[in-house]
Parts: structure tokens; C-alpha cells; sequence
């Protein structure tokens, strides 16, 4: 599942350095992803794995980093 | 209520890019309403990014105007609608509604600007 989100974040996310330099706890928006880049981050996730992020979900902690997105992913029930 | 003021600025740059994409679909039904993707939409069928753009950055603007910075905000309960005249006003619906009801909110300005591969907006709320 982390591969898939890395590449997502990869082609959407804008990111001002390379995401194999970033680990996956680390702050993409401190790495240059802006929120209408992180609209399409969601937007291409929820196309990827088939799924609606939650609106409870729609917060800005849970595109932070690969983790967080990973674990919202995995609480909607996407297999890890 | 204290007078409240958020701004934002978007790249049309990347809304046309959204608008190019794969999921440029999903992209316009998850972030805008029928009627707002409508407003933008010229007598050819091209939906203009730039009109999106002011309206994604009207969103983001009366995200950070509003309490809660945006937590749980679908984006289409933010609507930006346009009169013959011009001018733009915001229709809040759902939690956006909800939080503007907690914060007291009793009138809700908005204005709109494009120019030189940005948008630009600035809402009030008194």
C-alpha cells in the first residue's frame, strides 16, 4: 500500500524534492504540497484503491504524510 | 462576532492540469458543484480553469474565514454562485454551514480575482 501512495503523492502531490528522500512520517506540505495538490492527492487515492475518504477524514493531519494516509486507508478497510 | 477574513491563491496552472488529467471527473464531482462547474463553462463546452481556480480559492478562503480550519468540510457544501451582475456570493451548506452557525456568523463576503496564472480570494464574515 505504501508504494501505491508514494507513487499517488509522486504524480500529484507537487512536492518541491524528490518523495524517495522523504521518510514516511515526514510533513508533505513542509515538502511543498499545497492544498489543491493535496485535493488531488485524495482524489487520485480514492480512484487508485477504489474508495471515499470519510468526511470525518477530510482533515488536513490526514494527508500529512504516507502514515497518516496510510492509516486512514487501512480504517476504511484497504488491505496493508 | 469578531470580524473573521480568510484568503487564498491557487495556480490555474495545476487546476488545468486537474482538468487534463486522468481523473479530471472525479476531480470536478469531489471538488464543485453542477452549478459552479456550469458558471465556468464557455459557449464551447471548454470549462475555463481559471473560474475554477477562484473558486477553489474562494473554498480554501472561507475554510480558513471559517472556526475549525476546514476539519471535515466536504468542499462542495463551500459554494461559490455568480450573478448576471457579476458579483459572487458564497451559499454554505452542511458542516461549512454548521460551523458558520457555531461561529455566530451573520454575513458572509466574498470577492474574486484572476490574472497573470493565479486566482485570488478573500471572504469576510461578520
Amino acid at each position: 500500500m505504501k508504494d501505491e501512495i508514494r507513487q499517488v503523492v509522486r504524480e500529484h502531490g507537487h512536492l518541491s524534492v524528490d518523495i524517495d528522500s522523504l521518510g514516511d512520517g515526514d510533513d508533505l506540505y513542509q515538502a511543498g504540497m499545497t492544498s489543491h495538490a493535496s485535493v488531488n492527492v485524495m482524489i487520485a487515492l480514492e480512484d487508485t484503491f477504489d474508495i471515499e475518504f470519510l468526511d470525518s477524514m477530510l482533515k488536513r493531519s490526514v494527508f500529512e504524510s504516507v502514515s497518516s494516509i496510510s492509516a486512514a486507508l487501512s480504517e476504511i478497510g484497504v488491505p496493508a | 462576532m469578531a470580524l473573521r477574513i480568510g484568503i487564498d491563491l491557487v495556480s490555474v496552472a495545476s487546476v488545468a492540469e486537474s482538468l487534463r488529467g486522468a481523473h479530471r471527473e472525479h476531480y470536478l464531482e469531489r471538488v464543485y458543484t453542477e452549478r459552479e462547474v456550469a458558471d465556468c463553462r464557455g459557449p464551447s463546452g471548454r470549462v475555463a480553469p481559471e473560474g475554477l481556480a477562484a473558486r477553489f480559492a474562494a473554498k480554501e478562503a472561507a475554510i480558513k474565514a471559517l472556526p475549525g480550519a476546514g476539519e471535515e468540510v466536504r468542499l462542495t457544501t463551500i459554494e461559490v454562485c455568480s450573478e448576471p451582475s457579476g458579483e459572487v456570493r458564497l451559499e454554505l451548506s452542511g458542516r461549512a454551514a454548521e460551523l458558520a452557525d457555531e461561529a455566530g456568523a451573520k454575513e458572509i463576503a466574498l470577492s474574486l480575482t484572476h490574472e497573470s496564472g493565479f486566482a485570488a480570494a478573500t471572504v469576510v464574515i461578520t
